[in-house]
């Protein structure tokens, strides 16, 4: 493997600024690991025609001295976000063909600094699962911990840009976060996953699977690659109604490690969920690493979050119900050959969703439909409030919160998991931040006894990304989590 | 309800006898007057090529979010201001989930827990009898596309230029008993609509769309099964359905039948209603917050503000035209009725030089050939007032000749009409009247002289020519000099060689 893929964001743009390489020459090798790495699926569709042609362009902007924050990054894009001109399917037969002639804000922003990007990654359809196998594109193979006998799931949604990521055949990668969607497959894959404040990033451009609770955000290798990334993913944006006006300002780069008069929330009801001993020793170093380092330990209360799990595939499914309506093979996308329109409805979107996303619009018409909506989706909103108020009580106590970002590591991937809920179960430690909208970081810490990551999320108030990253960062070093740079042996 | 006021209201209602009553409740769907779309940037001029004026958001496609038309917000404040309504501090925007391929998001973006404003009310006034008819809501939303079924022999084809356009939805309590009641609503609020600038009201471009929820009971007993009728385009449809859906009912509540609840619709060419869907057919909307759109946050300052920029009403107009004025009740009535009359009648005041001097004489003059004249014209001509052949300015000059008694009312009426078919120049016009009405006059001046002094007309007539000077002078005296002499001259011996005074 050449070394040009394994270096980070941060000492690329470096290297860049030093001329030591060329962009053409770090896009060049970067499809070249795409290509031996194409037996993990991470892509659906591949840049490469456009990339090198960036490529050049960003060469020569270097030699004009004119280089942007992120000039010749190569950068994975989740099928979700919206990209002008290059196909978008978010993983799904019904879009198969789907060409978007505009560019989401948040891949607008990239491109705008420069970034290249390298190709669209694999997702659960529409973004709706936690291992990747609902795509219509197919698995996705996670290469971290790969033992002789198989694979294990990337997790997901964004299981394509994590791979992507880990793999080494992109240097960063763009997800979104519904309910965990970033920071799970980061967990499995052994990546470094952002989710940032719901507000933060526009959702322009980002087919939409739950409005109130999608976030786009980041998979890096490092934290500072995170926290790079951010700056220019983030703006506010007229154009999406929920984005934030609330400012940068405070995202330091290089990130002070210093959190010695930090208060470190614990919450003590998420120990007596089953957890895997592996993961919970991640958890108890992490904590002693903060101790150590100066942070005060506080145990602290979220009473509402063992409500967090039915509150969330509640009003997640409420809302992807009513926005998969577009998907109707009137206007784009698949089409069934039938000559009446209620054929046409019943057979383009029977053909054309996936089990998975039609459970969930099934889930979703139930729970708003008459004489159910005050009992589910009204409670749910009734509960996500006091799921929010418990960390916003939380926060007065301290300044972040670390809890496991899964309560077990990837599961092999062809186990078949027939059973829904075991599968929602993955995300019980990671919807809470979703449903309080507030930002959330998942890191990886160590490795179980058969080398799958283990990781650990630190969750922050809203707009507080430069607390989690500090928090992260600080862990991220004691971790030395660098033994992932040698998994590419075992791809 | 009594039995006495019943018997009053029916009165003024259609025939239904006095067994039985009729509540009316309307849904007025009217398009904010608004240059762009609800949720997007696109324009929303009617008459365009089809699907030429779609925004990515108005044809659903996928990662587009709505953005609120700030303008729209105010329309509707502004609408439900001067409905005496209340503006809510927070609303919010629900989805209407409904599969229907004009539908482009597959659900409509409208308010239906908290509307943007509660209650209101529009006055009415019939044969003298005023009314108040309550307002349930007002709430603000995006219309749908269009369905076109007979331009292809299979296939439909949908033109999404509609796709988004705002619209506020006007929701009245069931308080009208009559068609007369409804069809004086829908004209009042039209009218309010229109002075404000929030609806042009134009009901032929759709831009006022009307859906009728009907019942009937005998009189005392609660309301009966409400009827909804959809869709109904014109005030004439209006009524039309409503009496074709009152003895509708009526028939089968004789025959010991049950009115269903039920949606209908009107065909306009064979004037009934046909069943459309049942209760039990309707959908469920699935209604809920839609979690792209913020709430509205109204604060009391901004309700304020609009509250200060809406221009004067048509009652309270009315009010100032018979006290500034000195005007009729039925002439002021008819010249707020539309905010375009009550327009030109004060612009062509303002033109009239003697409006000062005379204000109350000059009004007059200007409402009775405004309302009587001119309204006329327009209606055989099927025109606007917009479209007068007769300028405001036109008017005041005519207005000022009849103030000075230079032409009479019967005159200026004749001059309104010449100028309207021939398009002859107004001045020319009644300088031409003027001086045919002066003539009329010396005439009788001069037959006058003539006939007092029959002695000196023989003397004249026998050859003493130098008495045609003393005839002159005496017409000039009995004028006062004000006369034309040369006119006097030539009507004088166009006299003297007639018949009669030879």
């Amino acid at each position: 493997m050449n070394e040009l893929t394994t270096i980070n964001i941060h000492e690329a743009i470096n290297h860049l600024k030093k001329k030591d390489f060329s962009v053409l020459e770090l896009i060049g090798a970067h499809f070249k690991r795409i290509e031996e790495t194409k037996h993990l699926n991470a892509f659906i569709t591949s840049n490469y025609d456009k990339a090198m042609d960036s490529a050049k362009k960003s060469d020569s902007i270097i030699r004009e001295n004119k280089m942007r924050n992120l000039e010749g990054i190569p950068i994975a894009v989740k099928d979700n976000f919206c990209t002008k001109n290059i196909r978008t399917t978010a993983s799904s037969k019904i879009l198969h063909n789907f060409v978007p002639q505009y560019e989401s804000t948040v891949t607008r922003n990239m491109l705008n600094e420069g970034c290249i990007i390298t190709g669209k990654t694999s997702l659960d359809e529409f973004g709706m699962g936690s291992s990747n196998k609902t795509s219509f594109f197919g698995k996705v193979k996670n290469p971290v911990g790969k033992n002789k006998m198989e694979y294990h799931v990337p997790g997901g949604s964004s299981g394509g840009s994590a791979v992507a990521v880990s793999s080494f055949s992109s240097m960063g990668a763009l997800g979104t976060d519904t309910g965990g969607s970033i920071r799970q497959p980061a967990a499995f894959c052994g990546v470094v996953g952002l989710k940032p404040t719901y507000g933060r990033c526009s959702r322009f451009g980002i087919m939409a699977f739950a409005s109130s609770l999608d976030q786009a955000g980041s998979l890096t290798r490092t934290v500072e690659d995170a926290s790079i990334m951010l700056r220019t993913m983030a703006s506010y944006d007229k154009k999406d109604s929920t984005s934030s006006r609330n400012s940068l300002e405070n995202l330091l780069l290089p990130i002070s490690e210093d959190i010695s008069k930090l208060n470190i929330g614990i919450p003590t009801e998420y120990m007596k969920e089953n957890i895997a001993s592996d993961i919970f020793n991640s958890w108890e170093m992490s904590a002693k690493w903060l101790k150590e380092g100066g942070a005060n330990l506080v145990e602290i209360d979220l009473p509402h979050s063992k409500y967090s799990l039915s509150t969330y595939y509640i009003i997640s499914s409420a809302e992807a119900s009513s926005n998969l309506s577009r998907y109707d093979g009137i206007r784009f996308g698949y089409r069934s050959n039938d000559n009446n329109i209620k054929d046409l409805y019943v057979n383009s979107r029977s053909d054309g969703f996936g089990e998975e996303v039609k459970r969930r619009i099934m889930i979703g018409t139930y729970v708003l439909s008459k004489g159910h909506y005050d009992s589910y989706y009204l409670h749910a909103l009734k509960v996500r409030q006091l799921i929010k108020q418990d960390f916003i009580n939380a926060f007065k106590k301290v300044d972040a919160i670390i809890l496991p970002t899964t309560p077990y590591p990837a599961p092999p991937l062809n186990k078949n998991t027939d059973n829904p809920i075991e599968m929602y179960m993955n995300d019980i430690f990671t919807v809470p931040a979703s449903l309080a909208g507030i930002p959330a970081i998942s890191l990886p810490v160590g490795l179980t006894k058969d080398g799958r990551p283990t990781s650990i999320q630190v969750m922050g108030p809203s707009f507080k990304e430069n607390t989690i990253l500090k928090v992260g960062k600080f862990i991220e070093t004691a971790a030395n989590f660098s033994k992932i740079k040698n998994q590419e042996k075992m791809l | 309800m009594t039995k006495e006021s019943s018997d009053k209201t029916n009165k003024s209602g259609s025939n239904i006898g006095n067994e039985w009553e009729m509540a009316i409740g309307l849904e007025i769907h009217a398009q904010i007057t608004s240059t762009t779309k609800l949720f997007s940037c696109a324009t929303t001029v009617f008459g365009k090529q089809p699907n030429s004026q779609v925004s990515l958001l108005d044809a659903g496609f996928p990662g587009t979010l709505p953005v609120i038309n700030d303008f729209c917000i105010e329309q509707a404040v502004k609408t439900g201001l001067a409905l005496n309504g209340k503006v809510n501090n927070i609303s919010n925007f629900d989805r209407k989930n409904y599969f229907y391929p004009d539908l482009p998001l597959g659900y409509q973006i409208s308010q239906f827990y908290n509307p943007i404003i509660s209650d209101g009310s529009v006055t009415i006034d019939i044969n003298n009898i005023k009314k108040n008819i309550s307002l349930d809501h007002i709430h603000i939303e995006q219309d749908a596309g269009k369905s076109i079924h007979d331009l292809h022999p299979n296939k439909t084809l949908i033109d999404l230029n509609r796709s988004g356009v705002p619209l506020m939805e006007i929701v009245t309590k069931p308080e009208m008993k009559s068609s007369e009641e409804a069809m004086s609503f829908v004209k009042k609020l039209r009218s309010i609509l229109r002075y404000l600038g929030t609806c042009n009201g134009n009901m032929e471009k759709g831009n006022l769309r009307i859906d009728l929820n009907i019942s009937v009971n005998k009189v005392g007993d609660e309301l009966g099964t409400r009827v909804e009728i959809k869709n109904l385009n014109s005030i004439r449809f209006m009524n039309l359905a409503i009496d074709y859906e009152v003895n509708r009912q009526i028939k089968m509540l004789d025959n010991n039948d049950k009115v269903q609840q039920e949606t209908r619709l009107f065909d306009p060419i064979k004037y009934i209603t046909k069943k459309m869907r049942s209760k039990e057919d309707s959908q469920d909307y699935r209604y809920f917050p839609d979690p792209d759109l913020p709430p509205i946050i109204l604060s009391n300052n901004y309700i304020s503000k609009v509250k200060e920029s809406i221009a004067e009403l048509p009652d309270s107009k009315q009010m100032r035209f018979m006290k500034e004025y000195s005007l009729s009740k039925y002439d002021s009535s008819i010249l707020v009725s539309e905010k375009s009359y009550s327009t030109y009648f004060e612009e062509s005041l303002k033109n009239n030089k003697f409006l000062e001097s005379n204000q109350s004489d000059v009004a007059k003059i200007t409402a009775n050939l405004l309302t009587g004249t001119i309204f006329s014209l327009l209606k055989k001509d099927n025109m606007s007032i917009e479209e007068s052949k007769i300028s405001e300015k036109d008017l005041s000059y005519i207005v000022e000749h009849v103030h000075k008694s230079e032409i009479s009312n019967h005159i200026a009426k004749g001059i309104i009409n010449t100028v309207w078919d021939t398009g002859e120049d107004i001045e020319y016009s009644v300088h031409k009247a003027k001086s045919e009405q002066n003539d009329d006059r010396l005439e009788y001046v001069v037959e006058d002289v003539l006939d007092k002094n029959k002695q000196k007309v023989e003397e004249y007539n026998k050859g003493k020519l130098k008495l045609f000077d003393f005839f002159i002078g005496m017409a000039m005296k009995n004028t006062r000099g004000k006369a034309d002499p040369v006119a006097v001259r030539k009507i004088l011996t166009k006299k003297l060689s007639s018949e009669k005074y030879r």
